[in-house]
């Protein structure tokens, strides 16, 4: 009941037009059980009692009567439309503006799929149960009542005889809506598993024919195939035993009123108007019983549905933000790390961190997979805060500034690129709406990505992300580098980058992002040493500690775990000792490489 | 510059109703002849017993209530119950009929259109992400299924059953009959009419849904980005905008839509008064029966139901038209690289491979490769090298024939490729993607990709021989852990590990691989490299190499640019000649000397 009455907060500002919306349904009902009454009347009186100066008055009254329920039955039809507009216009935009202030550890844990279950699913049932399952219930209630009492009226045996088929009715009706119900989810299970499968082989293509499988995905398609058919023919085969027994249980209702009301007719108990008065009422009665199944089942849906939204809506998930947060109209771009500690659930990702990164000094940082290396860039942008210790940005706590603001001061090129369904300019305007085009071209050509974007069919008008053209994974992230740069922040942080770029190209980002980074504090989190070599302080993590700092040359010196991957990265170079090497070519001068 | 959003972008409307593909669609029902024609029959049965009801209500009134007959009245009663019951045993029939024929249907298109698109060349996927193919074996299926079995079925049997009703009526009263009908082209201008606007206007609310959808969809999932680029104001006015959309596009809907149903009650009683009107003048002159009148105002309200169903068939129509539409296209796109009739086995490959004269492009005013000649002995290592976009993909997708030559030849062992069959070629040949991809399932499973009939000792082997053993045993489930499962996500660098044992584990005559950019960390990389070195071992290989160590150590280095092999020759000579070769690897590490 708890979610029937958050529903109600929604529907509240639009108290007055749901109660008279609900008035006008019950008015139509009653309207509704006019007709039949006015027919059997017309049978006894102006047809078989030839009361004909009755004729014009009931036929005008049918008339009338059908004119005033169609128009009720318009109205509260429109109106429940429109309440259930409002209302999940309103709920929608909540859930959105929850999602769009939800931290990033909460979209750690969520998978896109879910959420948009809740905005799609979810949300259609509260629709429905607007629009269909409230009016139905309420209609199907008032209905069953006021027939049976209009029916008792007319006659308590034949009565009596019509019900005895309703709780028969219902029971099937209920027992068949909860087999469907089971085997519904089986289908959709199976549907699952079989897009799964069909989206993976798709994407798995050119494995699949590298290998020359074929045959051997096509004899697994089968098998998937197979299961999608009989777990359809499950519910078919239901449809095919229950559907016919209700609509038995219903038709025999009719013989019995029939048989039974004839005889009654008679014995002169009731006349040939109310049998067919009856008859007219018999769905009325019927119908109610059938649809209990679906009504149940509507109910269920609401409050499964309306439980999930809720709870998404009552998860406390933005980052809080202080009332008199920072507010700086500029930014300088220092950046420090004091005694940082941060834990992910029970890992600890990074430990006792200390940073200092006056405005303007390159900071780069390496390790291996799972050493901390992004979440230094996430507590910067407060993406997460530490458990312990602090992160300063001009001398400030991130904590205290104001969200957007600190944001707007730091552009990011994240490990992970994303590129929206839109244009290639708005992508990398993204964040800044009102760039001038060339100022795009002149981000975009920094980032060494002009030129493929001249190759693309439309240039810089070319649609890109899921509804538009496809791009490799360098492509992407040539853009997104392109996108951080033309943010012009005080603060610039690559993520990995240029990882999926090849080393030729790399090479060139490197010489225009040089030029960039002058003057800005920049963060490179990276792999190879080309990416890092030139950063005033290049830091090595190791499960979540510092184990190395310095230079490119200090760390070199140092013969520790960057002199490694020193040379491990250019074995093909270095027959024996390197810094042999360069000692004498520097020594030299000469290309030794030759 | 201002954001347009692309979700406000609608998809076009409709397309006219093409009869070709409708003939095309009707072939499917072929071999489900003799099954249509019977639930066909059965569903008639059913139709003309439930029609039964109002006629056996007019004999009640007429013949055996009016005449106090008891003993007739039983009778009746257990013939319309023997109905009753009947309609209920065929009704059970036709629909188990229906659904066994429908989903049997449903299972051959799927099953062709997935055999066909398997069979299709990557110039096909190239480009067109795998939802869309999805949508097309799902959803367009389905929509098609609805119309060949219960769409079609039901609109003949409601025309049928039209044409029934007004039969009975006018065999019971000609002149009532003509009466009730005098509202019917009112009834049925409304209804066509106002399904037309209905179809219409419910489509544009779809539209507006799916745009929501895939924005939200989207927004989701770019949320990260959204954030660091404080774009949340924007995106809520984009939302707004199309929020407010979906709202206006239902009640447009809703307005007319709600309307179908009242007016077609007020038609229907007006038919009814007028019944009553003219009907009780004929009973008083004894034309016709009180029973009669009842049954008539009983078929006047079955009238409409099947009426509204026709109406709504047009719709049913249209909407499966566009899903033929979409699925005949994929079944009529021919793979373009196809094995020729006269295609033979490729017998055990040694390794020798040439390329003749070859030319190809994708876009013929765009060549890719323009007249590629070498040849490569059994046993030696290549590794391409060249600027993004040069050829170097499309030269070991040609080895592997992926794509078709517009000029030239490509042999394998004087084989030209395009005279053996695809399956004894790529079966022979080993291919390591850049962008690994595993499949759902064990490591166990995804290894033996390799060799569908490998023991586990096999598989191991193979992971052992990669250096992958060792990561994959540090797992909790070992080989069994699944590798899309949440939490035991692979690394890219032990992805590649596991791609590698794939490829191993098939024992490739010739290996191709597409060495990785991405970089990896420094453990993981010492043992990609090794299983690298592990895989190209006694193999004629192609590497596109990005790492040192793999283009110092190859037997030959050629360097691709602008479609053409510029270089070709060791490290150590193409050095010497001072090339293109010399440039990218002096900018690439001419700081080392600046160091």
């Amino acid at each position: 009941m708890d979610i029937i009455k958050r529903l109600w907060t929604y529907i509240r500002p639009f108290k007055v037009q749901f109660i008279l919306t609900t008035i006008v349904l019950l008015a139509a009902v009653g309207v509704g059980m006019i007709n039949p009454y006015l027919i059997g009347l017309l049978i006894d009186r102006v047809i078989k009692g030839g009361q004909l100066h009755l004729l014009r008055l009931l036929t005008t009254g049918l008339v009338i009567a059908s004119v005033v329920g169609s128009v009720l039955q318009y109205t509260h039809s429109y109106s429940f439309e429109d309440l259930s507009q409002k209302i999940v216009f309103s709920i929608r935009h909540d859930m959105y503006r929850h999602l769009q202030s939800a931290s990033f550890s909460f979209y750690d844990e969520a998978h896109t799929g879910e959420l948009m279950s809740r905005l799609t699913g979810d949300l259609e049932g509260v629709r429905s149960f607007m629009v269909g399952g409230f009016p139905t219930l309420i209609s199907s209630m008032v209905t069953f009542i006021g027939v049976t009492a209009i029916l008792f009226n007319m006659n308590t045996k034949l009565t009596l005889m019509c019900l005895s088929f309703s709780p028969l009715l219902a029971i099937t009706a209920i027992s068949f809506e909860r087999k469907m119900e089971r085997a519904h989810s089986d289908i959709r299970h199976q549907m699952a598993a079989f897009n799964r499968f069909i989206q993976e082989n798709i994407t798995g293509i050119r494995v699949v024919k590298a290998f020359a499988r074929e045959k051997y995905e096509v004899e697994r398609f089968r098998a998937e195939n197979d299961e999608v058919y009989k777990k359809n023919m499950v519910a078919g085969l239901l449809r095919s035993r229950f559907g016919p027994l209700l609509e038995l249980l219903s038709s025999m209702s009719v013989v019995a009123l029939i048989s039974y009301g004839g005889w009654l007719v008679m014995r002169g108990e009731i006349t040939v108007g109310m049998m067919v008065a009856f008859n007219g009422y018999l769905w009325s009665l019927i119908w109610p019983m059938r649809n209990l199944g679906t009504l149940l089942d509507m109910v269920g849906w609401v409050i499964s549905s309306g439980q999930r939204i809720f709870d998404l809506l009552d998860t406390d998930v933005a980052m809080p933000v202080k009332p008199d947060a920072y507010k700086p109209d500029k930014v300088r771009g220092d950046v420090r790390f004091e005694n940082v500690t941060f834990r992910y659930g029970n890992d600890v990702v990074l430990e006792d961190i200390n940073i200092d990164a006056p405005a303007g000094k390159k900071v780069a940082i390496m390790g291996a997979t799972g050493a901390g290396k992004t979440s230094i860039v996430n507590l910067i942008c407060r993406f997460y805060d530490p458990q312990k210790g602090r992160v300063l940005v001009d001398h400030v706590d991130v904590r205290d500034w104001d969200l957007k603001t600190l944001r707007r001061n730091v552009s990011v090129v994240m490990q992970e690129t994303f590129l929206f369904s839109d244009t290639i300019a708005n992508n990398i305007a993204y964040g800044n709406d009102n760039a001038p085009m060339d100022e795009i071209i002149a981000a975009a050509k920094a980032a060494c990505a002009h030129d493929f974007i001249m190759e693309m069919p439309e240039g810089y008008n070319t649609v890109v992300g899921e509804r538009g053209v496809g791009l490799s994974g360098g492509q992407k992230q040539r853009i997104a580098i392109a996108r951080a740069l033309l943010i012009n922040a005080p603060i610039l942080i690559l993520d990995d980058a240029t990882s999926n770029v090849d080393m030729e190209t790399e090479h060139e980002i490197q010489q225009a992002l040089k030029r960039l980074m002058t003057g800005r504090t920049t963060f490179i989190i990276a792999h190879r040493i080309s990416a890092v070599k030139d950063a005033d302080e290049i830091v090595i993590l190791e499960k979540g500690r510092i184990v190395e700092r310095g230079n490119h040359d200090q760390l070199l010196e140092m013969k520790g775990v960057y002199y490694d991957i020193f040379k491990d990265q250019y074995k093909g170079l270095v027959v024996e000792d390197i810094t042999q090497e360069l000692a004498r070519d520097k020594e030299d001068g000469a290309v030794w490489l030759g | 510059m201002a954001r347009v959003s692309r979700f406000s972008d609608d998809e076009p409307l409709r397309k006219p109703f093409d009869k070709d593909q409708f003939i095309r669609l009707l072939g499917y029902l072929g071999p489900f002849k003799k099954h249509l024609a019977a639930a066909f029959a059965l569903m008639m049965i059913a139709t003309l017993a439930g029609l039964a009801g109002p006629y056996i209500i007019k004999l009640a009134i007429d013949d055996y209530i009016a005449a106090a007959d008891v003993q007739g009245m039983i009778y009746l009663t257990l013939v319309f119950a023997a109905i009753t019951v009947g309609a209920y045993f065929v009704n059970r029939k036709r629909i188990t009929m229906m659904t066994a024929m429908g989903q049997r249907m449903l299972y051959n298109m799927r099953m062709d259109l997935f055999q066909h698109i398997e069979n299709l060349s990557l110039t096909f996927f190239d480009g067109r992400p795998a939802g869309k193919i999805m949508m097309r074996l799902v959803n367009d299926v389905n929509s098609l299924n609805n119309l060949l079995t219960s769409g079609l079925i039901n609109v003949v049997n409601d025309f049928v059953m039209l044409i029934v009703i007004v039969i009975i009526m006018f065999s019971m009263n000609v002149r009532l009959t003509l009466m009730s009908f005098i509202l019917l082209p009112a009834l049925v201008a409304i209804m066509f009419g106002l399904r037309q606007i209905i179809r219409e206007r419910w489509q544009i609310v779809r539209q507006k849904n799916s745009n929501m959808n895939a924005y939200l969809q989207e927004n989701i999932s770019g949320m990260r980005v959204t954030q660091a680029f404080v774009q949340e104001d924007v995106n809520e006015k984009i939302f707004l905008g199309l929020n407010k959309d979906i709202k206006t596009a239902h009640m447009d809907a809703i307005r007319i839509n709600n309307a179908f149903w009242p007016l077609l009650n007020i038609i229907g009683a007006v038919g009814n008064a007028l019944i009553f009107i003219v009907g009780a003048g004929m009973v008083t002159r004894g034309e016709v029966t009180v029973g009669t009148l009842v049954a008539f105002t009983s078929y006047m309200g079955r009238f409409w139901m099947p009426l509204s169903t026709m109406s709504n068939f047009y719709n049913q129509l249209l909407i499966a038209m566009a899903s033929a539409e979409r699925v005949f296209e994929i079944l009529d796109t021919k793979p373009e690289v196809t094995d020729k009739p006269d295609a033979v086995p490729m017998p055990p490959i040694k390794g020798h491979v040439e390329f003749d004269h070859v030319y190809f492009h994708y876009e013929p005013d765009k060549p890719v490769l323009k007249d590629v000649s070498f040849v490569v002995q059994p046993g030696e290592n290549i590794a391409l090298v060249g600027p993004t976009g040069a050829g170097k993909s499309t030269i070991i997708n040609l080895i592997a024939r992926f794509y078709d030559v517009t000029g030239g030849r490509v042999l394998i062992d004087g084989f030209d490729v395009r005279d053996v069959t695809l399956e004894s070629l790529r079966s022979q040949l080993g291919i390591v993607l850049q962008d690994t991809f595993l499949f759902s399932g064990t490591i166990m499973d995804n290894i033996r990709y390799g060799k569908l009939d490998a023991t586990d000792e096999e598989v191991i082997a193979a992971a052992k021989a990669v250096h992958a053993d060792d990561f994959i045993r540090e797992f909790k489930n070992g080989y069994f852990t699944e590798v899309r499962e949440r939490g035991s996500r692979l690394s890219v660098g032990q992805r590649q590990l596991i791609s590698f044992a794939r490829a191993l584990l098939a024992d490739p005559r010739i290996l191709i691989l597409d060495e990785a950019t991405s970089s990896i960390d420094t453990h993981t990389e010492r043992l990609v490299q090794m299983g690298i070195e592990r895989l190209l071992e006694g193999r004629t290989s192609f590497v596109i190499a990005h790492r040192l160590s793999t283009i110092r150590n190859a037997d030959r280095i050629m360097v691709v640019d602008d479609g053409q092999i510029k270089e070709s020759g060791t490290h150590e000579e193409l050095m010497a000649a001072g090339g293109i070769y010399r440039d990218l690897y002096t900018s690439q590490f001419s700081w080392l000397l600046a160091g």
